[in-house]
């Protein structure tokens, strides 16, 4: 079977010789909810921006359905979407013009991208913001429209970098059940996250990283041997 | 990507910038304009009439096209600085890199975004010269490509400032050291023709000569310089940053850690 995700030893040192990653394996099925388990600083975001291609690696090799990201870059980013952890969208342009921009550098027309976007506007309670900036909106919103906006070009395979990160309970709610929604029609999904509970609600498999290496990967139960995912996470990362 | 996405791309970056100068047009636009009538009113009326004719026009006709030529390098130049760094203070830059545009579309289409920018703001002022004076174009097809490779070549050194400035403060060493001088001593308010041979000699190291001489022979129809010469720099001073831009892009500098 093909694998949406496949990392071979990968390593990533940044300028100060300050290490983030060393020696990272992983393959993500296609179809998959992954979780990243990591305290602050572990590697996760390097991880993820890396395969993005918004950080150099220092040495491995990454495939994004069966596209290597240093000879067939474009192609793998057709396939992703990303979340990323802090907002990075311009905050003078308006909501809806940011989803159109989007889909424009994937190269999806404004007369395409309408369905896709209208749909994304409804989904995710944006449709009353549409002429907005990002200045005008919440935390909340903003976050929303991080994933509206990584989904314009229906991407196959989607990262959320700690979706949940000043995300109130209600929000998360209804965040998850977009996200599980999302899974079931096919696309594959890998977030980070520091709410053990999250990654317990939504996936099915987990790796727990610490210091730029993986510690423990499987399914849920495979991780947890028995035990409460608390224990084991905090017994990893101490 | 193919060609029809690479174009819709384009238009894309293209339509967001050309909207984006003419939302924020009192700075896009009207500083240039209000500088150069200044020079026009100063140096070409009050000084000018007091300074005999150089090459057969007067010599508000002799520094109009000199005058063009500032602007919109100046222009070119700072708009894409303060674009793009704003951009990468932003990391709004992350939503181009994680796209699959190739490098080389993403530095063409804020390209032309500038060169339709520069091409009307050299419009504007060149129009308000006739306000003093009327002044024949002696080659007006060759202006209007000297405009567009000039406005490409300070485009494209805006983006290189603003990939290597990491802080506000390496904004301004760039224009305030070298080009600012290089400018003002680039023949726009003289002919090199009037100075020393050996300052004559040094002005041939100064690019800015050749982009302010190969205006003034599309415009007036006479130059210091040839314009075949004038152009094979011009040309050439685009390839190299070109190039340069490239490369900064294949390998991140200063936009992936
Ligand atoms: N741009 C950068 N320059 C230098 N070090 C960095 C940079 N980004 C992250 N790091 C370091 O790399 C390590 C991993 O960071 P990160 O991937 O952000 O972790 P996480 O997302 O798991 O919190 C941390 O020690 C962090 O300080
Ligand atoms: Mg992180």
């Amino acid at each position: 079977m093909k694998h949406a995700l496949s990392i071979k030893d990968l390593h990533k040192t940044y300028e100060g010789r300050k290490v983030a990653l060393s020696g990272v394996d992983l393959d993500i099925e296609e179809g998959e909810f992954f979780a990243f388990l990591g305290p602050n600083g572990a590697g996760k975001t390097t991880l993820i921006s890396i395969t993005c291609g918004l950080v150099q690696k220092t040495k491995g090799k990454i495939i994004v359905q069966g596209h290597d990201v240093d000879t067939e870059g474009d192609d793998a980013k057709l396939h992703i979407g990303l979340v990323p952890q802090e907002f990075n969208a311009d905050i003078f342009t308006k909501v809806e013009d940011i989803l159109y921009i989007q889909a424009g550098y994937y190269g999806v027309s404004r007369k395409e991208a309408k369905p896709q976007v209208e749909m994304l506007l409804e989904k995710l309670s944006l449709k009353d913001k549409r002429n907005n900036t990002p200045m005008e909106l919440s935390g909340g919103m903003k976050r929303r429209l991080m994933i509206a906006r990584s989904l314009v070009h229906k991407p196959t395979f989607l990262f959320l970098d700690e979706p949940s990160a000043g995300v109130d309970v209600e929000l998360r709610l209804e965040m998850w059940k977009f996200l599980r929604e999302l899974n079931e029609s096919g696309v594959t999904i890998v977030l980070t996250t520091h709410y053990l509970e999250e990654a317990e609600k939504l996936c099915k498999r987990i790796a727990i990283i610490n210091k730029g290496e993986i510690k423990r990967i499987g399914t849920m139960d495979e991780v947890r041997g028995g035990r409460p995912l608390e224990e084991v996470y905090l017994e990893i990362t101490a | 990507m193919n060609l029809r996405q690479k174009y819709i791309a384009f238009m894309t970056i293209f339509g967001k910038e050309v909207k984006r100068s003419f939302r924020t047009w009192k700075q896009t636009f009207i500083p240039s304009i209000i500088t150069t009538v200044l020079y026009f009113l100063i140096f070409g009326t009050f000084i000018g009439s007091q300074i005999k004719s150089i090459g057969g026009v007067s010599y508000m006709t002799f520094i109009v096209p000199g005058l063009v030529m500032m602007a919109v390098m100046m222009n070119s130049f700072q708009s894409m600085l303060s674009k793009f760094y704003f951009l990468k203070f932003q990391k709004t830059i992350q939503e181009i890199l994680i796209s699959p545009m190739p490098a080389w579309l993403v530095v063409f289409s804020y390209l032309s975004s500038s060169v339709f920018n520069g091409l009307l703001i050299g419009s504007l002022i060149f129009g308000s010269a006739f306000l003093f004076e009327t002044i024949p174009v002696a080659h007006p097809f060759l202006a209007i490509l000297v405009v567009v490779l000039v406005s490409s070549f300070f485009a494209l050194l805006g983006l290189i400032n603003a990939i290597y400035a990491k802080t506000f403060d390496d904004m301004n060493i760039v224009q305030t050291f070298f080009l600012t001088p290089l400018t003002y001593l680039g023949g726009i308010f003289y002919s090199i023709k009037l100075l020393p041979e050996v300052w004559q000699n040094v002005s041939h190291f100064n690019p800015i000569l050749y982009m302010v001489n190969s205006f003034r022979y599309s415009i007036l129809g006479f130059s210091d310089i040839t314009i075949t010469t004038c152009l094979l720099v011009i040309l050439g001073g685009i390839a190299i940053a070109f190039s340069w831009v490239l490369y900064l892009f294949k390998t991140g500098r200063g936009m992936k850690a």
